[in-house]
């Protein structure tokens, strides 16, 4: 196991210095620069400015610079539009809050989503399943842009019981609608990934052994069903987690909650770069690492996988 | 070995009456009995109809502005078939019908090319990959995890912010990301195929590596692409839309329903609703028959899979 885990290392170390080198390398080429702004700066001060950021040195080095930044301080650098903030303070900003509503949704997708989805195949083809099934496909048109609107339009304007925007992490009630936003369409998707594969293991000869030695139906699909039928649903939590956080961006503009989205975007539109890679990089290192945790996971509850 | 004439033609006489059923023709017959498949595939017909046709009913260009409602669309500007806005106007006085028409087009086609520009880049990819094995497998594969990696919305704005909004860009962009899944199904397919006997034929009569992928591999694959290829529209619709309601996606006058949901979740506080829910009912309704549409098809090409 431990040496699993550290041959997955190998390759997720390289995989982040690959995008960190990546952005840079993009960010370089991008045609215009921090400092090209509405109004010329006189050259003086343009290649003042530029040396005290390093803009003159070789690209390399510039990376090289950056890197051990990151590494060694973890320091991503100051900020190429507020002169007196860093790109560290301003995704410490963001960051509590994205992480909030994220994890609030990552969990409510895969409960509600693999709850709906064990219920509909336990009574397959009864009335509960097909509702289970219409719910999960209805849920799947509708992405976190398109859920926010609607949930604003329902509950803020036309019954007034939620506040249609802002953050308090003291206030559940601000927290509400982007949970519901993010976790929708992911909970209709793990929902029907679990039906399905509920159904397959359901069918499987150690299932009818089960019940054929008289064990209670509820600890038949507790102990022997659930475990198995949950491989597909892991390797899709990868996917999920990112999701989450992408989905930051629209939950953050939409609802102004000010998580890290809203630092992307802010940044995106001033062609503040520094924050944008940062941002960038860090949403890479924890995708990273929890496509590890993941595979971790399904090496541990999968007894076929040898490694 | 001599060969009966006469006994050959009686068996081929036979061989006509008895009509046989290809796997092809099986898996049509399934996914015409699909009700859910055959009620996307019409959804699909008629969306992409009106993507074509539905610029000819239109009494206003997507461009002009209508004085006469403006600054008083919440009360003059509903949908109304007298002043010829069918789906009312938008907070600026444009017809919303001309650009949810203009709306869709673009939508459909970034749905569309994203997903040819996945079949094409990924079929190879993934095929090449699969059919020279070893080393080069090994590298193509884990170049293409290490990409699965990237949190890719996150560069898509990245490089749209840098290089400028336009659409080649968010082709670029979306393609990039795109063969990515297509090109690990295309290879496990490819790993399964490459050791049967017409391959192996194939090889032994001296026909070089690419045609073999071309001509022997890659339409071998074509049913399962078909299905994934189905199931990526939509994704792609989605990624336009998402990219698009953040503004950065494609710019006026252009128009796509991700920018129209935007628009019209922008406005929604001035009882303008018509201009959220006309986009957002073609954007459900289309994603819904992608989804149905293709779930169809993997239901009729692989009768295991259920």
């Amino acid at each position: 196991m431990f040496a699993f885990v550290l041959r997955r290392l190998a390759v997720a170390i390289p995989t982040l210095l690959l995008l960190i080198v990546f952005s840079f390398t993009l960010m370089h080429l991008a045609p215009g620069g921090p400092f090209t702004g509405e109004r010329a700066l006189p050259p003086q001060v343009l290649a003042n400015l530029e040396a005290r950021y390093g803009l003159n040195d070789p690209l390399w080095l510039q990376i090289w610079n950056y890197l051990v930044g990151i590494v060694v301080h973890f320091d991503f650098g100051p900020s190429f539009v507020y002169p007196d903030r860093t790109v560290n303070q301003l995704i410490a900003a963001g960051f509590p809050v994205t992480l909030t509503y994220g994890a609030l949704s990552f969990a409510a997708a895969v409960i509600f989503g693999v709850s709906l989805g064990v219920v509909a195949a336990i009574r397959h083809n009864s009335w509960t399943d097909y509702l289970a099934v219409g719910v999960s496909i209805g849920a799947q048109v509708l992405p976190n842009f398109v859920m926010a609107p609607l949930l604003v339009l329902v509950f803020t304007l036309w019954y007034g019981l939620l506040p249609g925007g802002g953050w308090s992490f003291n206030d559940p009630s601000f927290w509400i609608m982007p949970v519901i936003a993010l976790a929708t369409s992911y909970m209709a998707s793990i929902a029907r990934i679990t039906r399905s594969s509920m159904l397959e293991v359901l069918g499987s000869n150690h299932i009818r052994t089960a019940r054929a030695k008289g064990m209670p139906e509820r600890r038949v699909i507790l102990r022997h069903a659930l475990k198995p039928a949950m491989l597909p649903v892991i390797s899709y939590l990868g996917p999920v987690f990112v999701s989450m956080i992408t989905g930051s961006v629209v939950i953050d503009i939409y609802f102004s909650t000010g998580g890290i989205g809203k630092a992307f975007v802010d940044s995106a539109l001033n062609r503040d770069y520094a924050v944008m890679m940062g941002v960038t990089i860090l949403v890479g290192a924890l995708t990273i690492l929890f496509n590890l945790l993941v595979d971790v996971l399904y090496a541990w509850i999968d007894p076929k996988i040898r490694y | 070995m001599v060969i009966d004439q006469s006994k050959m033609q009686s068996l081929s006489d036979r061989m006509a009456e008895v009509k046989g059923r290809s796997p092809w023709a099986d898996a049509r017959r399934r996914f015409l009995r699909n009700k859910a498949a055959m009620l996307g595939l019409s959804i699909l017909v008629l969306v992409t109809l009106f993507a074509i046709f539905g610029g000819l009913a239109a009494q206003w260009s997507n461009e002009e502005l209508d004085f006469s409602v403006m600054g008083q669309v919440a009360q003059m500007g509903q949908p109304s078939l007298e002043n010829g806005h069918f789906f009312g106007t938008d907070n600026l006085g444009r017809d919303l019908y001309a650009r949810v028409v203009q709306g869709t087009q673009v939508s459909l086609m970034v749905g569309i090319v994203g997903a040819g520009i996945a079949v094409v880049v990924g079929t190879l990819y993934g095929a090449t990959a699969g059919y020279v094995g070893g080393r080069t497998d090994q590298l193509m594969m884990r170049t293409v995890d290490i990409l699965m990696s990237i949190p890719y919305m996150f560069v898509l704005i990245l490089l749209l912010v840098m290089f400028g909004r336009s659409m080649s860009m968010l082709f670029l962009g979306i393609g990039l990301i795109s063969w990515l899944d297509m090109s690990r199904i295309v290879r496990g397919q490819t790993l399964s195929l490459k050791n049967r006997e017409f391959i192996e034929a194939a090889r032994a009569t001296g026909v070089s590596s690419f045609r073999i992928i071309i001509r022997h591999i890659v339409p071998n694959l074509l049913g399962v692409v078909a299905v994934y290829a189905t199931l990526l529209v939509p994704l792609m619709i989605l990624t336009e839309s998402f990219i698009s309601f953040l503004g950065l996606g494609v710019q006026e006058p252009l128009t796509s329903w991700g920018a129209l949901i935007s628009e019209g979740a922008g406005t929604m506080n001035y009882g303008t609703l018509w201009q959220l829910l006309f986009p957002l009912f073609f954007f459900v309704i289309t994603l819904f028959g992608f989804f149905f549409v293709g779930d169809g098809l993997r239901d009729a090409l692989d009768p295991k899979e259920r």
